[in-house]
């Protein structure tokens, strides 16, 4: 009986198809992913039903576990006039370069006699280093101003972005422009010192404030 | 498959020296295993989950409290938070000097369980009004018999109404923001509109420490 015969095949396989697959899923993770923002601090948000989605003209206060209060705007341009009033108010000078690093930075907790040298540290050694967060007591409350000024800076390109969109045609809802105020607390803050910072707010006359939270299923009736 | 055939101008084949014929096949092992770990990265770096946000408003401060008496509410229920834990009391406060037509104001003991003396299935009693209210309007939203905006002004409307529940909360110094967060998040699910996080007053202070013994 002759022997059959097994038809001889190449032993390496064609990878087209995995490639193909490889670079798609690449192609997507990288479109879709956004980036986790390297903040000066690690908080557990509590978690919540709500499905609101964080705005973009933002303004966020975040308090981390031990009460150190932490600063960050969107905008870069608002965060650039703040800093200008800012500057003047505390009689601390900012180089140009300084200014415009501070317009793409994230959130940062220390106070204006700080600020320059924290802002030329490189952002890997401003992860590292230790700030005291800014000031919020009574005596020296830098936080009330940096809302305020933010406020301000916010409304002021708010309104010119506002009258942009309306020049486009588009009909736009002022509401959207404004700056909305957001509190990222961790889970294990007390409450009376987010109490402090809601204060502040509160004397600015600013009563709607969003808490950051992560998602929760609501419970089925 | 990198490489492009040469099949035109057969004719000159002849004389030139023939080009050795490799493979047609690239080895394409490494650009897999860039692709995975380009894949690797950024499945491992990328986040997914927006953070959602929870909107309160907080009631407006005013120059001197003790001159400002709200209205008489007369549908409340306080809820005092404190490290893990949460008590409360229906209607006013009553001192142990001053007791009400029910005696003085005692506190019991919650939680965030589904159990029976949980959170949840306190305020869906108590805000019944409004939870049963949203339903016939959720019903007539469902038939389109109106519109969104006017879903949820009636809703606000209803949420306002003497008959719906009104929430105060009062903090000690022990309680964090999760308990807080947690407290304010079943509130949102029993729909309660009034919420008001106020200072704690010293008698109740002293009934939540008694408590916490």
């Amino acid at each position: 009986m002759p022997k059959i015969k097994m038809p001889k095949s190449s032993p390496s396989i064609d990878m087209t198809p995995m490639v193909d697959l490889a670079f798609l899923l690449v192609t997507f993770f990288m479109l879709a992913a956004s980036f986790r923002s390297s903040e000066p601090v690690q908080v557990t948000t509590p978690s919540s039903v709500s499905d609101k989605i964080i705005p973009s003209n933002l303004i966020m206060v975040t308090i981390d576990k031990g009460g150190r209060v932490f600063f960050n705007m969107t905008n870069s341009e608002a965060r650039k006039e703040m800093l200008t009033n800012m500057s003047g108010k505390y009689r601390v000078g900012f180089s140009k370069e300084q200014m415009e690093q501070f317009g793409f930075m994230e959130s940062f907790g220390c106070t204006m006699r700080e600020l320059p040298g924290y802002i030329s540290l490189s952002s890997e050694e401003r992860g590292r280093a230790r700030t005291l967060g800014i000031p919020y007591d009574s005596t020296n409350n830098e936080l009330k101003d940096w809302i305020s000024f933010g406020n301000l800076a916010a409304l002021n390109t708010g309104k010119t972005l506002f009258e942009e969109a309306k020049l486009k045609g588009d009909k736009p809802d002022a509401n959207d422009f404004k700056p909305k105020f957001i509190l990222r607390v961790d889970s294990q803050t007390l409450y009376v010192n987010a109490q402090k910072v809601i204060d502040v707010f509160r004397d600015l006359n600013l009563n709607n404030l969003n808490f950051v939270t992560s998602m929760e299923m609501p419970p089925k009736n | 498959m990198a490489e492009i055939a040469d099949s035109g101008g057969g004719g000159h084949a002849k004389g030139k020296k023939r080009a050795k014929k490799g493979s047609t096949r690239v080895d394409m092992t490494p650009m897999v295993d860039l692709a995975f770990l380009l894949l690797t990265f950024f499945v491992l770096t990328s986040t997914f989950s927006k953070p959602k946000v929870m909107s309160l408003v907080y009631p407006a401060k005013v120059e001197d409290d003790s001159e400002v008496k709200g209205p008489k509410i007369n549908n409340a229920i306080t809820f005092l938070l404190s490290e893990g834990k949460v008590f409360y009391y229906t209607g006013e406060y009553y001192p142990k000097s001053a007791p009400g037509p029910k005696g003085p104001t005692q506190l019991k003991e919650s939680n965030f369980g589904p159990g029976d003396d949980g959170v949840r299935k306190i305020l869906a009693e108590g805000n019944a009004y409004v939870l049963s209210g949203k339903q016939q309007l959720k019903k007539k939203l469902d038939n389109k018999q109106i519109q969104d905006s006017v879903y949820i002004k009636m809703l606000t409307d209803l949420q306002r109404k003497d008959e719906a529940l009104k929430v105060l909360i009062k903090t000690d110094d022990k309680a964090t923001c999760k308990n807080f967060i947690d407290l304010i998040d079943e509130l949102k699910i029993a729909e309660i509109g009034v919420i008001a996080p106020v200072e704690m007053m010293a008698g109740e202070l002293e009934l939540l420490k008694e408590k916490l013994k």
